[in-house]
């Protein structure tokens, strides 16, 4: 379905059932260059358990149009007004990747649209190498290769997939290369840019899930759980997975996430 | 500037590892049969949840099984593609390509240049169920441009077409299918991933028949069709399969669910629910047997059929070999530009004396096997117009690029000097 948020049309997946505003609401962020469907089972297996699901296109991904947001700060902005728009007071947020920092800054700037917090594949820094940037920079195939590779476990495409018949490694390169021009450069350049204040991350008072992959390839099982120390009520899981953790390992996802929004 | 991406895996190594890890349950390193219906299911809670796709796995085999998805894992990986769904046949999996896309009113744009079972479903059955297709030369993309109508769904060929072994021009074809907004399906049989990627080249979809090379063996009936996940069905507009509410499936709007993977979910979702044409475990784990070498098979079928079609086109009983790896062929540069390793262990020609010296040539051979298949470890003859294509009249059977005199070979793993004085045996025979 469509909210207006900052003044153009902002397209949010409900996990197959109507929006119901009534409901304890959970709004999933995806990551650099990506859309909703990354989260398409988690979204909907919450959605028919009692949330209202809202599983975002960021501006200029997927189905939201508008000017591609530059900072995460100006996603975490975005973010909080979409919860606004939603209508839903605040929400339960669950972000991947840029989205889990888009998440982070949302609980730190925005506290009040904020019921909880679930950061998936993160990292505080998130630096992006000079030669991924470059390759986006120049929308080139390599940097779509780069993420779908980097972005899962080493050697992924040779293991089962969580998803019968789904290529993992090989989806994710066609969802990338189909990012408008300049999305994905955009998106890693704000990852790569985004130094919250400590203290900041120390006075997040939501209730926090830091999701980490032991085989992350890009933010590595030791930042995530760096962060999970660093803020105060949060906690720590780790899967056995790859940085694409909302495809590469949903069904666990899935119940990190469930205990996490029982509390 | 130049940017060079990560290492991934060689499609040798691809062809050996991907889609399987060693059994969760055992620790097989070989890819284990899950010969099984159905799965049980621990909890109310997860069945419900897994009927419903809001989680990922196996209910009942017609859907998914373990062995298969390993199959096609593998193909989406060698292929480069999203993902994949292994079929009953290769029929199978065009039919699947096809009942996915469009119904009645449906039209389709195919090569004229097509194997007879492919023909028999598009020009004889499937207008039975109001779905019609345009015939064109394979060679001529204004002709393909020119087929297109306000309802044609798809446009259909074969990389290297059988038994003509014409060349398709994907890019070119790609080209004018993303003018008109719908897919081009190829079907990559003849040339498999190892000698071309049908998707680099355009293609948005790709079926098999993996009776043929994929397993090289000639031991089962399969198919598989592949979807590059890069068509944007949104933007097109024509596929309401794909864009719209689906009442068999809560309402499930499919690409909506998966940016990527819509077409594959539905095909899954309802074709392979509703019309049951699944791949058995058995069959997946026998064309996996034969694809771990497809990338040694398939350099020693192409090097061999050089060697025969060498012999064949030097020789006086023989008034014309079709094979692109000759000069004269019309496909000649097109082939080296997009299969540089080759194109075709499939090749025909024409003897000299018509209907009655391809008889005697036929009966005269020994190595080679006289039968209806292609792509097997064993040399293969057949005379196309008596028996794979009989159905079509002779008009038909120009367009296709057959004469009553074509002979259809396909060039095994034999060794080409033993081939050669089986095919110079005959020869001599058929002109007594």
């Amino acid at each position: 379905m469509n909210f207006i948020v900052e003044g153009y049309p902002a397209y949010a997946y409900t996990g197959g059932r109507d929006f119901d505003p009534q409901l304890p609401a959970v709004v999933f962020v995806h990551g650099s260059a990506l859309d909703h469907s990354v989260w398409h089972y988690p979204a909907r297996y919450l959605a028919h358990h009692g949330f209202a699901v809202l599983a975002v296109d960021l501006p200029g991904h997927g189905r939201s149009p508008g000017a591609v947001r530059t900072t995460v700060e100006a996603l975490a902005d975005w973010v909080a007004a979409f919860v606004e728009a939603a209508c839903v007071g605040r929400a339960h947020l669950v972000g991947h990747s840029m989205g889990a920092l888009a998440a982070l800054d949302c609980a730190i700037r925005h506290p009040h649209r904020v019921a909880s917090l679930a950061l998936v594949g993160i990292s505080v820094p998130m630096p992006v190498g000079e030669a991924f940037l470059a390759a986006a920079a120049d929308d080139s195939p390599a940097a779509f290769d780069m993420q779908s590779v980097w972005g899962h476990a080493r050697l992924a495409s040779l293991a089962a997939s969580a998803i019968p018949g789904l290529s993992q490694v090989g989806a994710s390169r066609s969802l990338v290369a189909r990012a408008r021009p300049g999305v994905q450069h955009a998106d890693l350049a704000a990852c790569h840019a985004y130094a919250p204040p400590a203290e900041s991350i120390r006075a997040i008072e939501a209730p926090t899930l830091v999701v980490a992959g032991r085989r992350d390839q890009m933010t590595p099982f030791r930042a995530g759980a760096e962060l999970a120390g660093r803020i105060p009520r949060a906690k720590l899981v780790a899967l056995d997975a790859g940085h694409a953790m909302p495809t590469e390992a949903p069904r666990e996802l899935v119940a990190a996430l469930r205990a996490h929004l029982a509390g | 500037m130049a940017h060079s991406g990560p290492k991934a895996p060689h499609p040798d190594t691809l062809a050996v590892h991907a889609g399987q890890s060693p059994d969760p349950a055992t620790g097989a390193r070989a890819v284990p049969i899950y010969q099984t219906a159905s799965y049980v299911l621990p909890d109310a809670d997860t069945a419900a949840a897994l009927f419903d796709m809001e989680l990922p796995g196996h209910v009942y085999s017609r859907l998914s099984n373990p062995t298969v998805a390993v199959l096609e894992e593998r193909m989406a990986a060698l292929e480069g593609g999203a993902g994949a769904i292994a079929t009953a046949s290769g029929q199978a999996a065009l039919h699947l390509a096809i009942a996915t896309l469009m119904g009645r009113g449906g039209h389709i744009v195919s090569s004229a240049s097509l194997y007879g079972g492919s023909h028999n479903l598009l020009h004889y059955t499937l207008p039975r169920f109001g779905i019609e297709t345009t015939f064109v030369p394979a060679r001529d993309p204004d002709a393909w441009r020119r087929a297109i109508r306000p309802e044609t769904r798809l446009l259909f060929g074969e990389t290297v077409g059988n038994p003509s072994v014409d060349v398709l021009d994907v890019p070119s074809l790609a080209k004018v299918a993303e003018d008109n907004a719908i897919p081009l399906l190829v079907d990559a049989t003849v040339t498999t991933p190892a000698l071309g990627r049908s998707l680099e080249m355009g293609a948005h979809l790709v079926v098999h028949s993996a009776t043929k090379f994929l397993s090289g063996h000639g031991v089962v009936i399969g198919g598989v069709l592949v979807d590059g996940g890069r068509f944007d069905w949104d933007a097109s507009g024509k596929f309401p399969t794909l864009t719209q509410p689906y009442e068999g499936f809560h309402g499930m709007v499919f690409s909506e669910e998966s940016t990527v993977s819509a077409f594959l979910l539905r095909a899954r979702r309802e074709g392979l629910r509703d019309f049951g044409a699944c791949m058995a475990p058995m069959t997946a784990f026998q064309v996996l047997q034969g694809l771990e070498t497809l990338h040694l098979r398939m350099p020693r079928h192409v090097a061999s059929t050089a060697v025969v079609v060498d012999f064949l086109a030097k020789h006086p009983a023989v008034a014309r070999v079709h094979h692109p790896a000759l000069a004269a062929h019309p496909d000649h540069a097109l082939a080296r530009a997009l299969y540089p390793q080759g194109c075709s262990a499939i090749l025909a020609f024409e003897l000299a004396g018509g209907r009655e010296a391809g008889r005697r040539f036929i009966e005269a051979l020994s190595l080679f096997s006289h039968l209806a298949n292609i792509g097997d470890a064993k040399s293969l003859v057949i005379h196309p117009a008596s028996t794979t294509h009989h159905r079509m009249d002779d008009a038909a059977l120009a367009q296709a690029g057959i004469t009553p005199g074509t002979v259809r070979l396909s060039i095994g793993l034999e060794h080409p000097d033993d081939l050669v004085e089986d095919l110079s045996r005959a020869l001599r025979a058929s002109q007594k």
